[in-house]
């Protein structure tokens, strides 16, 4: 699969949902040149994909923080379950 | 035997500083460990560290002090009115007479004085502008990281963790704190600025969202959080924060200068992330519309394409049926041409036919005049021979009369009737008396054109009464 382009790369998943839904409504709506249609379904994809990510990143890491004798935080993996 | 000399008392005597360190043993070993209840007067806290203040009630006053290493201890800060416990002992001062107590712990004294604390703390506070709603900053959609502050042990974090894997698992920092006893508040504090502190891309990722939490407990178990330093720390905290200290009922500080407060710690969790499941779901139901909408587009404009096709027709036919007419057309223009010049000769001759008859008509008009004509001036002609001879003769007629007028009216005639007539010498008759001058020669003519010259003489008239000069006169002239 291709990059994603930087400017959805670079967008929160709340920023990505958000613009796919705007581009669903815009197909929904039928209006537009057909190209406008086809480049928004483009992106519209990449934005899905982005989003798809993000939820896949969903991995549970539990970190502890360890203060240092000079009183410098340093994080240790803790387990709590 | 001197009677007035008192008996000499048996009792042992001390010496000042005998008598002070030994009251000092006495006092400190009776009293090493005692809990004194009282409110807090003349507070002030020495630059060393100390805190000096006394212990009073209606009745007394109790000196006290705080060493600088407890005073950092106490967990809360002492002010002038405060009802508390004091834990301590109780020493003496030999060098001033005195006798105090050092205090090690100070808790408040009964629920009412600390909700009276706690409610003058809120007002101050929020007169700082700490729990101003306009500071309140949103909650991130989805964290990456967050940061918890809490105790390593007990429910509270478990329950956290176990709600955000339910939910959306994430990556959680732990920052271990002590949530009540001495130093609590102090350890959340640093916790959440420490957080803050945290650069970002650093070794250990910043958090974008924190919980502030602790399970349930009396209102003095959750002091810590209603504690100033950690109400500062949770309002200047630049990561959204958020507040969840005992059960729903409890408030604490923190919850007034927190982004959001959050009943339990598991409701905590459950503001810190939204469901993934429910996303993954939105996520797929905006896949499927996508596609529809991008196929309903592309439907909808062939279906268009098509209608319009149709409206189009074939061009081909059109171009046929275009050529027919163009033949039709090209056939038809040479002998439109034939048909043109046949129309004009038919018109020609029509029009010829009828020129003779009307030039004929014509002729026969005007000869038609011309003999009348010629009949009047005939007629005319004769009446005019007839009427002339007429004309003469009365002509003649009143010429005659005219002549014989003429006559009647003559001089000469009067000549015959002896009358002359005087002429000067062009002719002229003189008709006045002073045109016949002395000298003058006139002419007299009488009848049948006799005529006789004579010259005046220049005698004066005679009188008019003597006829004779008149004769005279006469015979003058003559």
């Amino acid at each position: 699969m291709a990059e994603l382009p930087a400017d959805i790369a670079g967008l929160s998943f709340e920023e990505a949902l958000a613009e796919l839904e705007r581009i669903v409504r815009q197909l929904e709506e039928g209006k537009g040149p057909l190209d406008a249609a086809i480049d928004a379904y483009s992106r519209g994809s990449l934005l899905k994909r982005h989003c798809e990510a993000k939820l896949a990143e969903a991995q549970a890491r539990v970190d502890r923080i360890v203060l240092g004798p000079d009183g410098a935080p340093s994080a240790q993996p803790a387990d709590f379950s | 035997m001197d009677q007035d000399t008192p008996p000499r008392s048996n009792a042992p005597e001390y010496s000042v500083s005998e008598i002070s360190n030994a009251l000092k043993q006495t006092v400190e070993q009776t009293f090493e460990h005692v809990r004194v209840k009282g409110e807090i007067s003349g507070f002030k806290r020495h630059s060393s560290g100390h805190l000096y203040f006394a212990l009073k009630d209606a009745e007394a006053v109790l000196d006290a002090v705080c060493w600088r290493g407890s005073a950092t201890r106490l967990g809360m800060t002492p002010e002038d009115g405060m009802e508390v416990v004091a834990v301590g002992r109780l020493t003496t001062y030999p060098g001033r007479s005195k006798y105090q107590m050092v205090v090690e712990r100070m808790e408040l004294a009964g629920q009412g004085a600390l909700l009276k604390l706690l409610e003058d703390r809120k007002k101050k506070l929020a007169a700082e502008g700490l729990f101003d709603p306009a500071r309140k900053k949103k909650l991130p959609f989805l964290p990456e990281v967050i940061g918890v502050v809490t105790s390593p042990t007990g429910a509270v974090i478990r329950d956290i963790l176990h709600r955000l894997s339910d939910r959306f698992p994430r990556h959680v920092l732990l920052w271990p704190v002590a949530v009540q006893g001495d130093g609590a508040a102090q350890q959340v504090a640093d916790a959440i600025d420490g957080f803050n502190a945290l650069p970002k891309g650093g070794p250990i990722p910043r958090p974008d969202l924190l919980i502030v939490a602790r399970g349930g407990g009396s209102l003095e178990d959750l002091w810590a959080f209603n504690e100033e330093v950690v109400v500062r720390a949770a309002a200047a905290s630049q990561i959204p924060l958020i507040s969840a200290v005992g059960h729903e009922t409890d408030t604490t500080l923190i919850d007034y200068a927190s982004d959001r407060r959050a009943p339990t710690p598991t409701g905590a969790a459950e503001m810190a992330v939204p469901v993934r499941s429910e996303l993954l779901l939105k996520t797929r139901d905006y896949e499927t519309r996508l596609l529809g909408g991008l196929q309903r587009q592309l439907t909808e404009r062939r279906t268009r394409l098509d209608g319009l096709a149709r409206g189009l027709g074939d061009p081909r036919r059109r171009l046929e049926e275009l050529g027919q007419r163009l033949d039709d057309w090209g056939e038809r223009l040479p002998q439109a041409l034939v048909n043109l010049t046949r129309h004009r000769a038919s018109d020609l001759a029509r029009i010829a036919a009828r020129l003779e008859p009307a030039l004929k008509s014509r002729v026969q008009t005007e000869t038609a005049k011309l003999d009348r004509d010629r009949l009047k001036l005939d007629q005319a002609a004769s009446r005019l021979a007839a009427a002339w001879p007429r004309v003469l003769t009365d002509r003649q007629r009143h010429l005659d009369q005219l002549g014989k007028l003429l006559k009647s009216y003559s001089y000469e005639d009067v000549l015959e009737r002896g009358f002359v007539v005087v002429k000067d010498s062009k002719g002229h008759a003189v008709t006045k008396a002073d045109q016949a001058k002395p000298g003058a020669h006139l002419s007299l003519l009488f009848a049948k054109d006799q005529e006789v010259a004579v010259t005046v003489d220049g005698t004066p008239p005679p009188k008019p009464s003597a006829p004779k000069p008149k004769d005279s006169r006469q015979g003058n002239l003559l």
